[in-house]
């Protein structure tokens, strides 16, 4: 076999050497959260990038993230508040609109940019190893950045229309983690779903427009509720879309004019977390392809 | 003997055929789906095997260089051991921290300024952002771009962009460090300076699995060295015999025009082979003569000579045969097709890779075809019948046996002064 072999190396590190191992892949994956841990400064540097890079090429920068949501809630009041005449829970259109389309809009974000994260970082994904799940992560919490540009214009339409958040503003917190997660959660399955399936890319834009509508966005739950009810589905089985239990909450945690949709935010909660756990669970046991198959 | 730092046992990957350039479309693997549920679920798929059956260890502190053709399993086996992709089989432990660098500049982003490029790729390499910090000014000064760090990549020069790239990887401190052929951009100056920072790594204690098709880089780093053969090890060992076996194993028996550097419409070479007793062949052992055999097509009336050159393995002439020009091989061709046939009586040559460089000429007067490299021989290691030894061309002592008359013992002219005797040195 090998000649020269015995040549000691020149100081030997005295504390434990790290092992790794490297074997065919199990059929099931750990999603292996301490090494998701390992790297996160990529994670943030990876953000970092998404926003950089995102309000350097465009001209208008930070003020897309205003305009959006924007000119949506202007044509959603003009056709399903005036014309339609949609109720709002008592709130006005506009201001019921822009709160809904605020985390929508974040939603919808995370979707497109998630799906599209995978087969998009190619180079990165042939030439080194990291986490792959760092990747859709970071494409959906950059559109943190833009929530938050958005969100003060919310703050100045309340002010306007003289309507103050209550006690559940505490709990907004909890209502963007929950956003964050369903986001997440779908984010992975189509990201993962991409590299193998290219129609995933036709699909997304299709999905995202048939989600808004089955979303309490254009219309409060309160108007759908009593349909199900009278076919003898409880009023919670909204939040099996979890973006119910995020526009619903989030409404009720900013504009605080309902009672709490806690049913609602449960029933989402707990879909938003096993669309987390099972996306990323499909996400890396398919990982293992993706430099093969990208 | 202190335990590897890497080990690698039994290793393979296997693609299935078209699997790295396509990817399904969901139509298709319903359909596929469907079918298989009606024939019975036996699904027939065409699988290479990139990489199969490889095992060697890496000691800790040792630069270790891969070497072999396109598509031998060199960049897979460094893709493997980086964890970019799954084997398929086989085990390797990797003991330490594990750093790759399969190209410079991965992730670097264009609309991004140097600085803000420098911890982008720090952190996809590996490093922690208080390394980059630590190391920031040190990668500056390398690329030699302080006037420029603050202006996006975009602006950069190649040479620019390619030194801060290099910049970044070269300060990656991993205990083990993989890295692929990337010295094989940039301009001279450039190569050599990474060449440089290459060797200062190698010497500073590191693990060092290399790949390159530089026969120099490699020589110069790396003390052992791995061929690789499609997909499976061909040679472990130093990395001067590693050359050797690589270059026995580089032989392509086809006639090639690749390399044809003067044409005319007035004659030329359409094909030619070495053959051996009948057959064709481009192994040889020292002493056998083999016959080289070329068709050229003549389309004008003209006169002809076949002419040869023989090159060593560094591409070097050595031996030249003009025909036509030593009084014996030039003809007056109407046009159409011919065979010329002549016996080369190679001179003791020493073991390793030839070429052959075929010349149609009018003699003396012009070139009509010249196709260099045309044809591949090998010779093979024979040792000298006396004392066993072997004249390899890798001994950097030639390529051609001189040979003498005389091997009378040397005569004794007169004693030595008795003052000038010295001892055994």
């Amino acid at each position: 076999m090998a000649a020269a072999e015995g040549r000691v190396s020149a100081g030997a590190p005295a504390e434990a050497v790290p092992v790794l191992v490297i074997e065919p892949g199990r059929r099931l994956a750990a999603v292996r959260l301490n090494e998701l841990w390992q790297y996160r400064e990529l994670l943030y540097f990876l953000v970092w990038r998404d926003i950089k890079v995102r309000y350097k090429q465009t001209v208008l920068g930070a003020a897309w993230a205003i305009l959006q949501p924007l000119a949506t809630a202007v044509v959603f009041t003009l056709f399903f508040g005036r014309l339609a005449g949609i109720g709002s829970d008592g709130l006005p259109y506009p201001l019921f609109s822009y709160a809904g389309l605020l985390v929508w809009t974040f939603f919808a974000q995370g979707l497109a940019q998630s799906s599209a994260s995978v087969v998009g970082s190619a180079n990165l994904i042939t030439k080194v190893y990291f986490p792959r799940l760092v990747i859709p992560l970071a494409a959906v919490l950059s559109g943190l950045l833009d929530l938050a540009v958005a969100t003060p214009l919310l703050g100045v339409m309340m002010a306007y229309y003289g309507i103050w958040p209550g006690a559940g503003i505490l709990v907004l917190p909890l209502v963007l983690l929950l956003a964050l997660l369903a986001a997440t959660g779908v984010g992975l399955w189509l990201a993962a779903l991409n590299v193998e399936y290219r129609d995933v890319r036709y699909v997304v834009p299709f999905l995202v427009q048939l989600w808004l509508f089955v979303t309490p966005v254009i219309y409060p739950a309160s108007v759908v509720a009593p349909h199900l009810e009278k076919l003898g589905v409880p009023g919670w089985a909204l939040g099996l879309n979890p973006m119910a239990g995020v526009v619903e909450g989030f409404r009720w945690a900013t504009l605080g004019r309902t009672a709490a949709p806690i049913s609602l935010i449960l029933a989402s909660t707990i879909v938003a977390i096993a669309l987390c756990v099972t996306g990323a669970l499909y996400f890396r046991s398919v990982e293992r392809s993706f430099a093969d198959v990208v | 003997m202190s335990a590897p730092a890497i080990r690698v046992s039994g290793l393979g990957k296997r693609y299935r055929i078209g699997e790295r350039v396509r990817y399904k479309s969901l139509r298709e693997s319903l359909s596929n789906a469907v079918t298989r549920t009606f024939r019975g679920g036996r699904r027939t798929e065409e699988t290479i095997w990139a990489l199969k059956d490889v095992s060697f260890e890496v000691a800790p502190g040792e630069v270790v260089g891969v070497i072999g053709r396109n598509g031998a399993g060199k960049s897979t086996l460094l893709k493997i051991l980086s964890r970019i992709t799954e084997p398929t089989e086989g085990r390797v432990e990797l003991h330490g921290r594990v750093g790759s660098l399969l190209e410079v500049g991965t992730g670097f982003h264009l609309e991004l300024t140097g600085r803000e490029n420098i911890y982008l790729n720090g952190a996809i390499l590996g490093m922690k952002r208080a390394e980059i910090d630590r190391k920031f000014d040190e990668i500056v000064a390398f690329a030699e771009i302080e006037r420029f760090l603050d202006t996006p990549v975009k602006h950069y020069s190649t040479g620019m962009y390619l030194r801060l790239a290099f910049a970044v990887a070269a300060h990656l401190e991993p205990e083990i460090l993989l890295v692929d052929e990337v010295l094989a951009v940039g301009d001279a100056e450039f190569q050599k300076k990474c060449l440089g920072k290459m060797g200062d790594v190698a010497r500073g204690g590191r693990t060092v699995v290399f790949v390159s098709h530089d026969e120099l880089a490699i020589r110069r780093l790396c003390s052992r060295s791995v061929v690789l053969e499609g997909g499976t090890i061909l040679f472990v060992g130093l990395t001067e015999d590693a050359f050797s076996r690589y270059r026995a194993s580089r032989h392509d028996p086809a006639f090639s025009v690749d390399l044809r550097t003067v044409a005319t419409p007035v004659a030329r070479i359409t094909n030619a082979q070495l053959l051996l007793g009948g057959h064709s062949t481009t192994e040889f052992v020292a002493g056998q003569q083999p016959d080289l055999v070329v068709t050229a097509e003549v389309c004008e009336r003209t006169y002809v000579s076949l002419e040869v050159l023989v090159r060593d393995e560094n591409s070097r002439p050595l031996l030249f045969c003009p025909l036509g020009l030593s009084g014996c091989g030039q003809y007056d061709l109407a046009p159409g097709v011919y065979r010329f046939k002549v016996q080369l009586l190679l001179p003791q040559l020493a073991s390793g890779r030839y070429s052959l460089d075929l010349i149609l000429a009018e003699a003396n007067v012009r070139f009509l075809d010249y196709v260099e490299q045309a044809l591949v021989f090998v010779l093979a290691a024979t040792a000298l019948p006396a004392t066993g030894w072997v004249f390899r061309q890798t001994r950097g002592q030639g390529a051609v046996l001189l040979d003498v008359v005389s091997s009378a013992p040397p005569e004794h002219v007169s004693a030595l002064p008795t003052g000038l005797l010295r001892g055994p040195l």
